[in-house]
């Protein structure tokens, strides 16, 4: 898998099992418990959804809840703050255009 | 809505498991209290659970420990305390009669405690500039969070914006996880970070750009550039002085504000006192706002660092105790301590903002 930190001269990495989910149909890992955006991130995602009016790509802005700005449709469930969202085996993770259908 | 706790099972409701709220368990514990945290992440600890620096002051405050392990002494304290833990929960509201409504396993249900330590800190600032919301500008604790919780390379090369102690601590411990910091931009004409901090991260020849401000973003859909631009006394960006560097991450570090949130919801008394961090509840030196059964601490009630908000936690949940249990000497006695570190601790130059926020807000009760 790509983007993750293996040598830190302080920190130790304790990771889920590796899973597969998948973005916009495609196959990714990840690790199991992680984020749903840190396994995207890692992916080398970088657009998580396009704004209502003007379609602009978003990303995450606060990785811990409280912006709102990471909303993805996961499972055919819109609007799930995908920064706080634990991946699962076999997720289905689209990018959210506009408002989330409730 | 079901009841998942009623007044029987606990004496004090923490919201927010971080420092503040950690400690205000902790004492509330300790001085015999039935206590409950609540917390909308998988383990406690707060932001200190991404914080591989080592904190400053005295010993008695983790001096010379790193956040991280401040966070692993103190969950494992509330566990032997035996305090109740409701993690990957979310406090939605603040309903009549004093309930608390908490979202939890996609469930609605009901909280109801004595009395309330509200300690849900605070969220990061942004900032207006052209494609602020190009995916790649982060909170520059969105990237800490990344990259020291969850072993993420947040990118390959990046640009901070503010040099306060977390613009100055992240690009530092960017390094440390490999990634390339370009600049750090500061529109003061001087850092506003620690010296030590300031130094360390020059000392790895990263540049600190003074009177300099971010005016764009450039990139189709996602980051490639920051353009900066220096700045002229009234802050105004001056034209011809603009640059270009090359980053595919945008860190914005340039301060939090306080999550009041459920105090406006609960109807407490908020105030906008600029020098704690705008809008600010309301509290007395018990840490309790205008409502006496609701009591705050740590970011929430003022921005400022992880062992204040520790010392106001022990106030929160001694005050509280002592409102539920009636006058006495032990409660007295830890939450005079606690007042007295603070008190230390403010005396610094760098917190003679926080201490004129303070004496405002003071002003207020006589008026």
């Amino acid at each position: 898998m790509s983007d993750y930190i293996v040598d830190h001269p302080i920190l130790k990495f304790e990771r889920g099992k590796k899973v597969k989910f998948f973005f916009e149909g495609r196959e990714i890992e990840g690790y199991e418990d992680q984020p749903i955006a840190a396994a995207l991130h890692a992916a080398g995602i970088r657009v998580l959804s396009y704004s209502e009016k003007l379609g602009r790509p978003r990303g995450f802005f606060c990785a811990v809840g409280k912006c709102s700005s990471c909303l993805m449709e996961v499972d055919g469930r819109g609007n799930v703050m995908v920064c706080m969202e634990p991946l699962r085996e076999g997720m289905q993770v689209r990018r959210q255009k506009g408002r989330g259908k409730v | 809505m079901k009841h998942l706790f009623s007044q029987n099972d606990i004496d004090i409701c923490v919201v927010g498991g971080g420092p503040a709220g950690l400690e205000a368990a902790i004492v509330a514990a300790e001085l015999g209290a039935k206590v409950l945290i609540i917390d909308d992440n998988p383990v406690l600890g707060g932001q200190l659970i991404k914080q591989t620096h080592k904190f400053f002051g005295s010993k008695a405050h983790y001096c010379g420990v790193r956040g991280i392990d401040i966070a692993r002494v103190l969950a494992g304290k509330a566990i032997e305390l035996g305090i109740s833990v409701m993690n990957n929960a979310t406090v939605v509201g603040y309903y009549d009669d004093d309930i608390l409504g908490v979202l939890h396993d996609d469930t609605l249900s009901a909280v109801k405690a004595k009395r309330y330590v509200i300690a849900t800190g605070a969220s990061e600032n942004m900032l207006a500039f052209d494609n602020a919301d190009l995916p790649g500008v982060y909170g520059a604790g969105a990237v800490q969070t990344m990259m020291n919780v969850f072993g993420v390379v947040p990118g390959k090369r990046a640009v901070a914006i503010g040099s306060g102690n977390i613009g100055l601590i992240v690009p530092y411990q960017l390094l440390q996880a490999g990634v390339e910091v370009a600049a750090i931009v500061e529109i003061m004409d001087r850092v506003g970070g620690y010296y030590v901090h300031a130094a360390k991260i020059k000392r790895c020849g990263v540049p600190i750009y003074l009177k300099h401000t971010i005016v764009a973003a450039q990139g189709k859909d996602r980051v490639e550039a920051a353009v900066i631009s220096k700045v002229g006394p009234d802050y105004s960006c001056l034209l011809g002085t603009e640059m270009t560097i090359a980053c595919d991450i945008i860190l914005i570090a340039i301060g939090l504000s306080p999550l009041c949130d459920l105090l406006y919801h609960a109807g407490c008394r908020i105030d906008y006192i600029p020098e704690l961090g705008g809008n600010v509840p309301y509290h007395d030196e018990n840490m309790m706002t205008s409502r006496p059964n609701i009591y705050v601490c740590g970011d929430l009630a003022c921005i400022e660092e992880a062992s204040t908000a520790m010392l106001e936690g022990r106030i929160a949940g001694a005050r509280a105790c002592e409102s539920l249990f009636g006058k006495g000497s032990e409660e007295d006695a830890v939450a005079d301590e606690a007042a007295h570190e603070l008190e230390v601790i403010r005396q610094s130059p760098f917190e003679a903002r926080i201490v004129s926020g303070k004496k405002q807000r003071e002003r207020d009760i006589i008026r």
